[in-house]
């Protein structure tokens, strides 16, 4: 065995070593922490082996919060390096090692976190459900997302980051041309959080399709509800293509196969093709549950009924077909021709109808209705111009002609930051604001959120618009630095000052989740926004860990809406409350994310014998799992009484 | 997560948890079909490329496949009658049938390893060409599969001899008589596309 000492550590760079050196301390820190407040026992118990969807929820939450700030880490460092020409902060390999983790994390380990956070808190809820169908699949999906980021943060103090860009293009990222176990980190880390989230799309569609509440029939189901469902459809269908890439670009690095290299018949462009068979759709995994999201909040605080709510369902719906019938427009430039580049070139742009039934439904919702400017409210009026600017750009990137010139140049970058960022994120800011007192049992301040909504719509548009610019006048991206004759100075440096108010936006975010936990008032009731339409805002704020005291029975869409209005439905009857049955803990999921890290981590060393070895210790946790026969428990009536007082006196 | 149970329906579907079970593995199975159709699609664009070494006409035994083929399909029929024996109630006969099946899933992995060391003495490895890349991970996928379902049969012979038929292990055993009998289509278009392709 070919032991790589040498390589474990990264040293010599500053801000390497210093990052390394913060690392050790916080984990010294969070240990030291843990044993001095005796906390161990509380971690293990509430939250390392729960299966509480609304706790493994707050879990990815709280992850997607770090790795948002990693991340934009990456993307501050890009800004700070491009800021003025010649400039030598990063050097050209450092660079690229940023470039490959910024889009890598905000994809898969914040962007994807975050909504599958959010789904699994609202969506059961939404749905009348007590959990998923799977409790302890969620928290393994969890922990083998957790386990997959953890790895991939790992590389770049241990071992080197990727450096092939978050596309990873063979054959540049293949052995022959990235030597070092860099790009290893990519293939298997992502395939650990990938398997996690296959297993979280299969139990959302199980959980959606079969847990409903009586009466809720698929076309009375709130539209974020809806969104999640055609989202975990979309993952069943992209994910085990990725998997497979994921599988054989590590046979190629690591096993010496020939599936992408330049020699023995290997074929680089089977790389591109299957990585965009799922990255296209993956790119509809994370904006759909966004428009979901966006749906409910407009119609709350527009506090009408959801307009053309049968054209949302269709929309989406036709979105997910054509999701998987645009690949080839990543690389129009491969060369396969005008037949082929023209069939995708009308695909892509057939993509704008639906989104744009969806944008006048949106408008056409707000129409004469009582809007409040509340700070979820504020996040999906911006998405929407925004947001429109990405398509747009979208449409003009979709001519296959034309892209010839705007292919990998800024304006690219512009146009995937102006529906990733107002789309994604601005959904995942919408959905924290909207849903954190059903989390936590207070709001989010008010005053502070205006704060992180203006500092960070602006410092978005001031970053990136100017890119649009610097791409048309030629700025090519994935370029650690530029000659001051090029005369792309000014709207660079514009672009890196724009990124210091999009950074103090997250900062507001993260001290006003601070400042509201700290002062925030409690006791909001079960409807915070006073206009809450749909079932979770039945239930007390946070949820109790059974989620209904006895299942609502649905009329009709916005059925929250209609019981307050006809003040029917939601009295609370003592001889109605039976025990309810909930799921048991389980060890088992934290256990496989962290044989998952260490088989992951053996294999990236290319430690042959010892990834035989911590496979086994992966395969013994699913025997495990097949004899755990702990059915679980059952919550009694005087603890659901207890928790439900503060409806009053419960009859 | 909910225990109720109907006793008109067979034992596997009698309760709910077996019932969301039985409809996520059917949904995890299109997600199999899905990763199994991409390797083949591999498959399809690499074959030609032999890069100088063998093609699948020079390296394939069809009598080996044709046996390897027989015995998997036997199997699946064996399978048919381990469900057919666990809604009698026999757990005697449901246990024969499994070990049946699985004496002869694992006479298949034992020819499938010959296979593959045949085709490595011919100096046809996963690292001679592209087409080989693909023909070694497209069967290895498989055959990893077909080693699975057979560690997991052993853990629920073991579970049922303790637990005997209930509506929990009979929706077990349910889950994994649909993975085998899916192992077995697959090998279906493995055996179609990759060997008689491969020789015709």
């Amino acid at each position: 065995m070919d032991i790589k000492w040498d390589k474990i550590l990264v040293g010599g760079d500053p801000l390497l070593v210093a990052s390394q050196i913060a690392i050790v301390l916080t984990t010294v820190g969070i240990i030291a922490a843990l044993t001095y407040f005796k906390k161990w026992k509380w971690l293990w118990d509430e939250w390392l082996t729960t299966v509480d969807h609304k706790k493994i929820g707050i879990m990815y939450i709280l992850s997607g919060v770090l790795m948002f700030f990693r991340g934009g880490v990456d993307g501050l460092m890009m800004k700070a390096q491009t800021a003025v020409p010649e400039n030598t902060f990063l050097d050209a390999q450092h660079y690229n090692e940023v470039f490959t983790t910024h889009g890598v994390i905000m994809i898969i380990f914040m962007a994807m976190p975050m909504l599958m956070g959010i789904i699994n808190i609202a969506m059961p809820l939404q749905i009348g459900a007590r959990d998923v169908a799977y409790p302890q699949l969620n928290a393994l999906s969890f922990w083998l997302f957790f386990s997959g980021a953890m790895l991939f943060n790992l590389s770049f103090v241990v071992g080197g980051s990727p450096d092939a860009g978050w596309t990873s293009y063979f054959p540049l990222a293949g052995k022959e041309f990235s030597p070092g176990i860099g790009n290893n980190y990519y293939m298997i880390a992502i395939q650990i959080a990938g398997i996690g989230t296959l297993a979280s799309g299969i139990n959302f569609v199980v959980t959606i399709l079969k847990m409903r509440t009586k009466g809720m029939s698929l076309m009375k189901m709130p539209m974020f509800t809806w969104t999640a469902l055609i989202t975990s459809l979309i993952i069943i269908i992209a994910f085990p293509i990725f998997t497979i890439a994921l599988l054989i670009g590590m046979m190629d690095r690591l096993y010496g196969t020939h599936f992408f290299t330049v020699e023995a018949g290997g074929l680089d462009m089977l790389w591109a093709n299957l990585f965009w068979l799922w990255g296209h759709p993956e790119v509809y995994i994370v904006i759909l549950p966004a428009f979901g999201i966006f749906s409910d909040v407009i119609a709350t605080f527009a506090k009408k009924r959801l307009y053309g709510y049968f054209s949302m369902v269709l929309a989406i719906v036709i979105i997910s077909v054509l999701s998987m019938l645009v690949w080839v427009h990543h690389f129009y430039t491969m060369g396969v021709g005008p037949t082929v580049n023209s069939v995708f070139s009308i695909t892509t742009m057939l993509i704008a109808i639906p989104t744009g039934i969806k944008m006048f439904n949106w408008l056409f919702t707000m129409r004469k209705g009582k809007i409040e400017f509340t700070t979820p409210m504020l996040w999906s009026l911006a998405f929407i111009p925004t947001f429109l600017i990405g398509g747009v750009t979208g449409v003009m990137l979709a001519m296959a002609a034309a892209d010839f010139q705007y292919h990998n140049t800024l304006f690219l970058v512009a146009h995937f930051h102006y529906t990733l960022i107002p789309g994604t994120v601005y959904a995942v800011f919408a959905g924290l604001y909207y849903w954190w007192p059903k989390m936590f049992g207070y709001k989010l301040s008010e005053k502070i959120g205006k704060w992180h909504f203006w500092l960070f719509n602006i410092g978005f548009n001031v970053t990136f618009f100017p890119m649009f610019f610097l791409g048309l006048n030629g700025a090519v991206r994935r370029a650690y630095t530029y000659s001051a004759e090029s005369g792309f100075s000014t709207l660079f440096l514009i672009s890196a000052i724009g990124s210091i108010f999009l950074a103090a936006g997250f900062a507001a975010l993260v001290y006003n989740i601070y400042w509201s936990f700290r002062h925030a008032e409690r006791n909001v009731g079960n409807d915070p926004w006073g206009s809450g339409r749909t079932l979770e805002w039945s239930i007390g704020s946070p949820a109790p860990h059974y989620n209904f005291a006895t299942l609502p029975e649905v009329k009709s869409i916005d059925a929250f809406w209609y019981m307050k209005k006809e003040k029917k439905g939601l009295e609370l009857r003592k001889s109605d409350i039976k025990p309810i049955h909930m799921p048991a803990k389980s060890w088992i999921p934290v256990y496989m994310g962290a044989a998952f890290f260490v088989f992951g981590f053996v294999l990236v060393f290319e430690w042959h014998i010892l990834s035989v070895i911590f496979g086994l210790s992966v395969l013994a946790g699913l025997a495990f799992r097949s004899f755990d026969y702990d059915s679980g428990y059952y919550v009694p009536v005087e603890e659901i009484i207890e928790t439900e007082k503060w409806r009053g006196e419960i009859k | 997560m909910n225990m109720n149970t109907n006793s008109s329906l067979p034992m596997e579907y009698q309760s709910e948890q077996s019932r969301l079970n039985i409809l996520g593995f059917w949904i995890f199975i299109g997600a199999e079909i899905i990763l199994f159709a991409t390797l083949f699609a591999v498959y399809g664009v690499l074959k030609p490329r032999t890069a100088g070494g063998p093609t699948g006409a020079d390296i394939f035994v069809i009598k080996d496949v044709i046996v390897q083929t027989l015995l998997l399909l036997t199997s699946s029929f064996t399978a048919g009658l381990v469900i057919y024996e666990m809604r009698r109630n026999h757990l005697k006969g449901l246990i024969l049938w499994t070990v049946i099946t699985l004496l002869l899933g694992a006479g298949f992995l034992y020819m499938e390893i010959n296979e593959f060391i045949h085709y490595v003495e011919m100096g046809a490895t996963m690292q001679t060409s592209a087409f080989l890349s693909s023909l070694f991970v497209l069967l290895g996928t498989h055959g990893a599969h077909v080693t699975l379902g057979i560690g997991w049969a052993i853990l629920l012979m073991i579970q049922l001899a303790k637990r005997k038929i209930t509506p929990v292990t009979a929706g077990k055993v349910h889950i994994w008589a649909l993975y085998w009998h899916f192992l077995d289509v697959i090998w279906i278009f493995i055996f179609t596309f990759v060997y008689l392709a491969g020789v015709l």
